[in-house]
């Protein structure tokens, strides 16, 4: 470490007075009784989305698979309970924009009817092939939120030769509370998660970071993991973002993943707490990802806490679960720092939504921005080591190719320098902006030369075809000279009549 | 009064071989930044630019006879892109009220004539004689040149709709 | 040796064409925007302005002094200026284009650019040497540059900030030229003795 980040640095990140967790971490974990309808998105993961494999009128069981995945990069979707499909179509995604996709919408019929599901005794005498490929059919991703598949990313751990497992346990975002739950309650079918997916990946050592504002969580998986010398919990310092797993990686392995790498590519891969519980359900019940722990928390909710509720019920059902107090002013799926805000609350839960979030408009007040006075708080802020202040001027100059020079791709949108920003600045936001203008350039740049392409082609076809007719046109031409001469040779010209 | 103007005609006469020289060993072949510009065009020779063909757009605009918009097929990109290039101040105004367009046949009036078909720049229109057509939507550059060749006017366009992959967050008021 | 220094940095200095003789302000104003033009700029100024003082030192010592011709002193200079910048035209026409685009106008604008024609006189006014000659015209030439450069990075940074609406754009450039300028008389205090 050298003297400048001595002074400056190790101190990203930021550490909100109160994280707002408790009391709903403390709350004993309830089971949400099933709604009369379930609305199941087909693109909860990244990647192509799933491929629906029921139409409208069938009647499916629970953990029935809907749609399946395609492409190298998916992952299947399974009915979360027994009912009638109703729909397959567009409904609002839990997006800002409001804009539709695609879901399949079940009528429940109340039954839970269950699918036979096969679990594995020994997972551990599977081979890696097939346990990555049993993690797949069980529609696993990232529940972190990052929601990339868990079988392509084993894949390629076991491909770079991983050694270590990271497993994210920080839960950093204020509010949340849902891996949290999982540890508490869950901690035997986590470590048993985490080394089924050391022996799917071919990792030695495990390390599970877990921040230390969650003592319950880090006994119950110290007692669970007692017995395995190669996973060891690891405490961190409760500061936000220590879930970022570029973040945690550092902290726990003292390795920097470089800009625009994988964690991977230093030979560590990160997996959240409930991923590996997800992976043991998979593994040794058969159980198929259709239902999580969500944490149903802010000022409006009269009892918050932490719900198991299936994938794709809707925000609304959930929130009439546990009840509102007043009229939410803002509902955020995720957290308070990176959630997306719901245009309403008729939009499904996603296998990655670790929580929903009804806040109060004392919550999300927020007093305007006024002009930036270059303190540099957002600079020690940002895990990144990136200058929000300077970026932030370019964006609002338009200057992006700017903006992108000062390596505005590594930016996470963590929001640290929003959260820390005297003048109130809308930092993140302008950076979002900047990203999708310059993402939206690089599609047109994509387009344009693929037009190109098809331009030229077609040019090249149609000389051709002249061409070819030229010549064609030519060798009739020549063929009918031939006749014409030969015709001509013994009886002389004949004069047409 | 002589030597004056000998001195001066000597001096510009030195001065204009040399120059005459320069010009031909640094001649420049063809306009460099033209063929530059065409380049960064589509390279449909669609013509919506008014202009004949991308070569002709890359002419106009190196010559100022044309905005830095004038392309509609490659978008607002491809302005900023000219615009750096050619130190143009830009006027995004006249595109960004139009949006990406892409071509629809109406199903139920196509007679199926293939017309379209030898129109389209891109190749983007599949089908064949007495068969309903259909656009590629990944080819279709919206350049309307099909509109004009269909005898029922069963193809239009229509303004592409907004996915979840391209929305993008509206640039923030700062203070 | 140490009078030809004392030369090039009170030329490029304390007696800065832009900033204390306020000659060649069409350029300094108008390519200013951007550091890589500016630059490009400021090169293709100091090689005119360079070969300019020299052919115009060669002319004046060996043709118009001798014929007490000094009357034609603006005309042939301004016919060998023009001639170098329609040289170094074709030059970057040729080998950089990109640069050729970003100035633009202000390429052939060289040849009306005051402070070329201003150090081709002055130097032969002051009559020097032809090194010393040379020397002042690359100093002076050299501080047009460095003048340039300051300038268009302030200006980068200028377009990143908050401006009152009343003076955004060339106002604010303007004010900025004026402080520039009263930050290069401090250098007035430079003595040499």
């Amino acid at each position: 470490m050298g003297i400048l980040e001595r002074l400056n640095g190790g101190r990203w990140g930021v550490h909100p007075h109160d994280d707002h967790k408790r009391p709903a971490a403390d709350t004993p974990l309830r089971v949400m009784p099933l709604p009369a309808k379930l609305c199941v998105p087909l693109l909860q993961h990244v990647g192509a989305p799933a491929k629906p494999v029921v139409a409208v009128g069938d009647s499916v069981l629970r953990g029935q698979l809907i749609a399946a995945a395609q492409g190298a990069v998916s992952a299947p979707v399974h009915a979360p309970s027994s009912g009638v499909v109703t729909a397959i179509g567009p409904v609002t995604a839990p997006h800002p924009s409001g804009l539709p996709f695609d879901a399949i919408t079940i009528t429940l019929d109340g039954e839970d009817r269950a699918l036979e599901a096969a679990g594995v005794d020994d997972p551990l005498a599977l081979e890696p092939a097939e346990v990555t490929r049993r993690i797949a059919d069980a529609g696993i991703v990232g529940l972190g939120g990052a929601t990339f598949p868990s079988a392509p990313k084993a894949q390629l751990g076991r491909k770079l030769e991983v050694q270590t497992l990271v497993i994210n346990g920080g839960e950093c975002e204020p509010y949340l509370s849902s891996d949290d739950s999982v540890m508490r309650h869950r901690a035997d079918d986590v470590i048993d998660g985490v080394r089924i997916l050391m022996h799917a990946v071919g990792a030695r050592t495990a390390l599970v970071g877990i921040e230390d504002n969650k003592p319950e969580a880090i006994a119950a998986m110290r007692e669970a993991a007692r017995a395995f010398a190669a996973i060891r919990i690891c405490p961190v310092p409760a500061r936000y973002p220590m879930g970022s797993d570029r973040q945690l990686v550092e902290v726990l392995t003292g390795k920097q993943v470089p800009a625009g790498a994988r964690t991977a590519s230093i030979g560590v891969l990160v997996n959240n707490v409930s991923t590996c519980a997800a992976i043991h359900r998979a593994l040794r019940h058969g159980e198929a990802l259709y239902r999580r722990i969500v944490t149903v928390n802010g000022g409006a909710v009269a009892a918050p806490g932490n719900v198991l509720a299936p994938v794709g019920v809707l925000v609304e059902d959930l929130l009439a679960f546990v009840g509102l107090k007043e009229a939410p002013a803002r509902l955020v799926m995720g957290g308070p720092m990176m959630g997306l805000a719901l245009p309403h609350a008729q939009v499904p839960t996603v296998k990655a939504c670790g929580g929903v979030l009804a806040l109060t408009a004392a919550e999300i007040a927020r007093p305007a921005p006024s002009a930036c006075i270059r303190c540099g708080s957002c600079v020690k802020a940002c895990p990144m080591g990136l200058q929000p202040l300077e970026i932030a001027a370019r964006v609002r100059a338009g200057d992006y190719d700017g903006a992108a020079s000062l390596q505005l791709d590594d930016c996470l949108a963590c929001g640290c320098c929003a959260y820390v920003c005297p003048s109130n600045l809308p930092l993140v936001q302008s950076f979002q902006h900047a990203k999708g203008t310059l993402w939206a350039r690089a599609q047109q740049k994509k387009r344009n030369a693929l037009t190109r392409e098809l331009a030229d082609a077609r040019r090249e076809r149609l000389e051709r075809d002249a061409r070819e007719r030229a010549e064609a046109a030519a060798k009739r031409k020549a063929a009918r000279a031939a006749q014409q001469a030969s015709a001509a040779a013994p009886g002389g010209q004949e004069m047409p009549s | 009064m002589l030597v004056p103007v000998v001195i001066l005609t000597l001096l510009g006469l030195m001065l204009g071989l040399m120059l005459g020289y320069a010009a031909r060993v640094f001649a420049v072949e063809g306009n460099e930044v033209a063929a530059e510009i065409a380049a960064m065009m589509p390279g449909t020779n669609c013509g919506q630019c008014g202009l004949a063909g991308c070569g002709a757009a890359a002419d106009a605009l190196v010559a100022g006879a044309a905005p830095a918009t004038v392309c509609p097929g490659g978008g607002a990109p491809l302005a900023q892109a000219i615009a750096a290039k050619l130190g143009l101040t830009l006027d995004l105004g006249g595109l960004a009220d139009q949006g990406p367009k892409i071509a629809e046949v109406q199903e139920d009036i196509c007679i199926g004539c293939a017309r379209c078909l030898k129109g389209c720049p891109t190749d983007a229109i599949v089908g064949a004689s007495k068969q309903i057509h259909g656009v590629l939507h990944q080819a279709c550059t919206g350049c309307g040149a099909c509109v004009t060749e269909c005898p029922t006017g069963a193809i239009g366009l229509r303004p592409l709709p907004q996915t979840l992959q391209d929305w993008n967050w509206a640039s923030p008021s700062f203070a | 040796m140490s009078e030809y220094l004392i030369l090039l940095v009170s030329t490029a200095l304390v007696n800065n064409v832009v900033m204390s003789k306020f000659l060649g302000l069409c350029p300094f104003m108008g390519v200013s925007k951007s550091m890589d033009s500016a630059f490009g700029m400021g090169l293709a100024t100091t090689f005119v302005i360079t070969v300019a003082v020299a052919a115009s030192w060669v002319l004046d010592y060996f043709v118009l002094a001798p014929l007490g011709l000094q009357f034609l002193r603006i005309l042939t200079f301004i016919v060998v200026i023009a001639a170098t910048v329609q040289f170094i035209e074709a030059v970057i026409k040729k080998s950089m284009p990109a640069l050729y685009q970003s100035l633009g106008i202000f390429l052939p604008l060289i040849t009306t650019n005051c402070a070329v024609l201003g150090l081709a006189l002055l130097t032969v006014q002051e009559g020097g040497s032809f090194l010393k000659s040379v020397v002042y015209g690359f100093g002076s030439a050299l501080g047009f540059t460095l003048a340039m450069l300051m300038f268009a990075g302030l200006r980068e940074r200028l377009a990143l900030v908050r401006v009152p609406a009343a003076l955004d754009g060339a106002p604010v450039s303007f004010i900025l030229a004026g402080l520039l300028s009263l930050a290069f008389m401090g250098f007035a205090g430079l003595n040499f003795s």
